[in-house]
Formats: structure tokens, sequence, C-alpha cells
């Protein structure tokens, strides 16, 4: 089978709806992985010791099962009491839980790795609890989460594949649907292949640039 | 009622699909992470090029894409793959990317007097490796390694969608013939759950085992 170049303009606009899809729930997964990642981090954190503790199992449950899975789950099993959600929604989040537990985990090293020092000068300083977090250690502890919550933003771009899975028209749904009703499936595969290939090549550079510009603020 | 035994050896059959999957891709991967990682740090520039090239591309694509380019296209190429090939090839070749640089990493983490100390020794490059530099990187390669083996754990699922029967497709069976929705998926990510705990556990005892001899000498 041959590369046709025809077939690749005919077929592009298709794909380009799907990668609209694609970076639409890589945006929202990521907004809220950052919001449960944050509540998942200060339950572990400050909670009393039984939901803290259950809070770190919940967390390694879903660290240890598969997105496909869970996803699965939102989206089949959830009807069943009732929690009827869209594709798209169910999607977003599957993506959202899941790396909210790898976001809890950037938050909690990021802050726990504030020396404890830092703590005690506040204190010593008569700070309240509000000024220490604000002035002392958030300061501190977010620079250092930057590359590393990035990583896991590039890695959620590229699971989104899954929500293929779901019924959800993505990328990877649209380049399916095409393959299988024209029997070419070098193209859209191949070209999917690109899209992610360029776009986290992108990504790759902004995450140097980020890991550069917080590890100078970091050496200060 | 339904007769839920039948459904269960279903279940089970699919947990060893995924079991051979694992095992087998993450021994692809070992091999890949250490011929790519080393490959990167070796002398020869065709060499580091190759290494960074799969490396890269690898680490660039998803799972998914990766694994339907193999199932799909490379049929056209003239390499039919089955599925149960395809999904080893592709979760090794993904997870053995991601295995390079953590090898790279603690390779050239081992301090600069342990290489010093094996040229005054007048070492070959190749012994200093084996028995100075491997031995002491790989207890720092362990806990990552772990991890990426739960990530491939993880990345098995995904197989199901090129029909491969692993766990999550037998589930999806048993969701269709009994239309119960909640009991093949909770049992099937407990039986994940159980799997992750299995390798996390095994690594940090053969982290154990690796760091024996070796206290004081790590900093």
């Amino acid at each position: 089978m041959e590369w046709d170049w025809n077939f690749v303009w005919q077929i592009m606009p298709t794909l380009i709806d799907g990668l609209k899809i694609t970076i639409l729930a890589t945006v929202f997964g990521a907004a809220l992985a950052a919001v449960i990642g944050l509540i998942f981090a200060i339950l572990r954190m400050t909670a009393p010791k039984p939901i803290a503790k259950a809070t770190g199992f919940v967390v390694e449950f879903i660290r240890g099962t598969p997105l496909l899975v869970q996803l699965y789950f939102i989206f089949y099993v959830l009807p069943d009491i009732g929690i009827r959600l869209p594709a798209l929604l169910a999607g977003v989040i599957g993506l959202g839980l899941h790396y909210g537990t790898y976001a809890a985990e950037v938050y909690r090293a990021g802050i726990e790795n504030v020396p404890r020092g830092q703590w005690e000068a506040a204190k010593a300083t008569n700070l309240t609890g509000q000024q220490t977090w604000i002035h002392v250690i958030l300061p501190q502890a977010i620079p250092p989460m930057i590359p590393a919550l990035a990583n896991y933003l590039i890695a959620m771009f590229k699971e989104t594949p899954l929500l293929s899975a779901i019924t959800v028209l993505e990328l990877m749904n649209q380049a399916k649907s095409v393959a299988n009703s024209s029997y070419r499936y070098i193209e859209p595969m191949t070209l999917v292949g690109v899209f992610f290939l360029v776009m986290s090549l992108i990504s790759v550079v902004f995450l140097r640039w980020l890991e550069e510009r917080y590890a100078r603020v970091e050496e200060r | 009622m339904t007769d839920w035994s039948g459904y269960i050896g279903l279940i089970l059959q699919g947990a060893l699909v995924t079991l051979q999957l694992t095992v087998m891709g993450s021994a692809l991967a070992v091999v890949m992470a250490f011929l790519a990682g080393l490959g990167r740090v070796s002398r020869f520039m065709a060499v580091r090029a190759l290494a960074t090239t799969y490396i890269e591309f690898f680490r660039g694509t998803s799972i998914f894409v990766q694994l339907f380019w193999v199932y799909f296209v490379l049929p056209f190429a003239g390499v039919t793959l089955s599925p149960l090939q395809a999904g080893v090839l592709a979760l090794g070749l993904n997870v053995g990317a991601y295995g390079a640089e953590v090898v790279r990493g603690a390779v050239k983490a081992i301090g600069r007097e342990q290489r010093e100390a094996c040229i005054a020794l007048n070492l070959t490059r190749g012994q200093a490796m084996r028995h100075v530099i491997l031995p002491q990187a790989l207890p720092l390669m362990l806990p990552t390694f772990g991890n990426n083996a739960i990530e491939l754990l993880k990345g098995t699922a995904v197989v199901s969608l090129i029909s491969l029967t692993d766990m999550t497709f037998q589930a999806q069976v048993v969701r269709a013939q009994t239309g119960n929705t909640l009991i093949p998926f909770a049992v099937i990510l407990v039986l994940y759950f159980l799997m992750a705990l299995a390798i996390s556990h095994g690594m940090r005892w053969l982290e154990r085992r690796v760091t024996r001899g070796l206290d004081g000498v790590r900093t």
C-alpha cells in the first residue's frame, strides 16, 4: 500500500476536529487533576489519622489500576446507580481523578521538601499560620513542583486516546473511524502518531525551559 | 441468578494473559532500557544518536498510538503479529524507552572518583561498567523500575482494544453476557491493584537484595 497525499489532505479536517477534543479533554482533565490533587494532598497531610490513611489507600488504589478500567467504570457502572454522564465528561473525570493522585504526590513532596527550619523560623518571627503558608512555605514549595506537574500534563495528554474506548470522538477515534470506512490505516494512524510526536516534542522543549527557569529560583 | 463460576474462570484466564503480558513486556523493557540507556552514554556518536531517537520517539508518542500502529500498520509492511506479540512489542518498547532514561540517570549519578579509580586500576571500559559502575547504579534504578513495571501493568489494559483477551477484555465479555457492570469491573480493579501491590513488594525485596554489601558505599 502506497502513501497517498491526497487522502492525507482529505482526512485532515476530520483529524483536526478530533485534535480539538483531545486538547479540550487535556485542559479540563488537567484543571480537575490540579484541584483533586490538592484535596487529596490536604486530606493526607492534615486530616485526622484514619481519614488520612483512607485517603492514602484511595490514592494508591487509583494509581495501581489502569486508567482504561477506571474509564469503563465511570462510563458503564455509574449509570447503574443513576449517574449518567456524557462520554466527554466521564473522560475528563477519569483523567482528572487518575492524574489527581499523581498531582497529590507532587504537592506533598513539594511541601515536605521545605526544610523544617523554615517552619521554625516562621514561628520564631511570630508569623500567623496564613502568613507562614503564603509568604514562607508556598513560595519555596511551588517552583520545584512546576516541572513535575508539567511532566504529568504531558503524560496525560498522551493518555487521552484511551477516551476513544468510551466513545469520545477525540483524535484517535476520528482516525479509527476514517480508517475503518476507507480501509486505509497507514495515513490516519501515522498522522495521529505525528501529531502526538510534534506536540510532545514541543512540550519537551517547554518542559526543559520550565526546569531551567525554576531550578534557578530554587538556588537563590 | 447468574452462574458466576464460569465467569470467574473467564476473568482468571484474562488475569493470566495480563500477567503474561506484564512479565514478557517487562523482560523486553529491561533489555531495551539497558541497550538504549547505555547507548546514550556510548563513545560513538552514531550509537548515541540511535538511542536518543528511539527514546524520544517512544516517549513522545502515546502507547495507544504505538500499539495501533504495530497492530494495524505493520501488516501493510509485511509484518503480521498476533495481538499478544504486538502487545508485548509495543509495551516493551514503550516502557523500555522510559527505563532507558532511568539507566542513563543512574549511571551518570555514579561519582567521578569511581571512574577515575577504574582508570587508575587500568580496567577496560567494559570491565569498569560491569564490575564497578553498574553494581552501584542498579540500586538507584530499582525504585523507578518498580514504578515503570506498574505503569506497564496498567498499560496492558490497553491491549484489550486490539482484541487480546486480557483481564479488561474478559470483563467486557462478562458485562456483555450478564448485563452486570459493577461486579466484573470491581473485580478486575481489585485484581489489578493486587498485582500492582505484588510488584511494589517484589521490587522492595529486590532492592534489599542488591544493596546487600553496599552499606557505607552509597552516600
